[in-house]
């Protein structure tokens, strides 16, 4: 997937929440992604370097949280993990269900020293 | 040390535009559909086939999405429906943005259906809206039965699956059945058809398929 865009994107939404005289104390930035994005965590965490660096966010640390795959069913309302990629209800069989967690590709909080 | 909360996605403008096209494609009662595949598995003479049979029956405009030239859009010319090429300069995949400049445009209000060529990848466009109504990915035989497996995001993202170049089952390693089935372990859910664009097989079914959700707009 597209590490760099999204490290940059990243980059940006910090950037907007933080006023600009805070933004050299951003020490952690914590982003959930999910498993169905396709995005490899350790090449988004150098990315992430790469692109602060020299910027007021030098030395922010990208802290990632992986979410697996969820499902929910329709038909017996049952939560479980989609293991091995197969995506009917582990409980009663049907296909019809929906995914409520794997999508996640967001900023969540970011941790500032005083 | 404080902790300030943000949730906020990262690709949020991408759905907020996509959002913006979704509205507008409904609110002038356009249908629009997101082709996505490999590079090379047919999704442009999919699409050359298609406008042959609906002629007449619905209006089509078609936005292609290539990394360079404007090849496929001179394919889709011939056939007499309103066709904008984006040239991605380097980009793998369509966004919102993009596809909003295209439909910029053409005029919506003489249009049924839309059909989106995404750039030939199987991985990086499932991450993007474009506000379509859904996305179609095409797989063809001479790639082989696994690739639902391989590409898991693509095909559960996806409504309709195409089977493209049917004709060349007897020549390649493929086992149609064990490909069926591998997609509907990812989504159970999905529309498959059976296509050769060189005989022709299947065109109907899927085009006639295609005119029915036009026409429920």
């Amino acid at each position: 997937m597209h590490e760099l865009s999204i490290a940059s994107s990243i980059m940006g939404i910090v950037l907007e929440s933080v006023p600009s005289n805070e933004e050299k104390h951003v020490k952690i930035v914590r982003v959930k992604v999910g498993e169905l994005t396709a995005v490899v965590p350790e090449s988004l965490e150098f990315c992430f370097e790469a692109i602060t660096a020299g910027t007021p966010l030098e030395g922010a640390k990208l802290e990632i949280e992986h979410i697996g795959i969820t499902g929910k069913c329709k038909e017996c309302g049952g939560v479980f993990k989609v293991a091995s990629l197969t995506f009917y209800c582990q409980y009663c069989n049907s296909p019809n269900i929906e995914i409520i967690s794997g999508n996640e590709l967001q900023v969540s909080e970011i941790e500032t020293e005083d | 040390m404080s902790v300030i909360t943000i949730e906020r996605k990262v690709l949020e403008k991408n759905d907020e535009i996509a959002s913006k096209n979704r509205g507008l494609f409904q609110e002038k009662g356009v249908f629009a559909v997101n082709l996505v595949s490999s590079p090379g598995s047919g999704k442009t003479s999919l699409l050359e086939r298609t406008l042959e049979f609906l002629k007449g029956k619905a209006r089509i405009a078609v936005v292609e999405g290539d990394v360079q030239t404007d090849l496929d859009s001179r394919r889709i010319e011939k056939y007499g429906v309103p066709v904008v090429q984006i040239v991605t300069n380097g980009s793998c995949h369509l966004e919102a943005k993009l596809v909003q400049d295209a439909i910029g445009r053409i005029d919506l209000n003489d249009v049924d259906i839309l059909m989106i060529e995404n750039v030939g990848n199987l991985v990086c466009p499932s991450g993007y809206d474009l506000g379509e109504a859904m996305k179609i990915v095409i797989v063809s035989t001479t790639e082989g039965d696994d690739k639902p497996l391989k590409y898991p995001a693509m095909f559960r993202n996806s409504s309709v699956l195409i089977i493209n170049k049917i004709d060349l089952l007897p020549y390649v390693n493929c086992n149609l059945e064990d490909l069926k089935n591998n997609a509907l372990q990812i989504n159970p859910k999905l529309r498959i058809f059976e296509t050769s664009c060189t005989t022709g097989l299947g065109i109907r079914d899927w085009s006639e398929w295609l005119l029915n959700k036009g026409s429920n707009s």
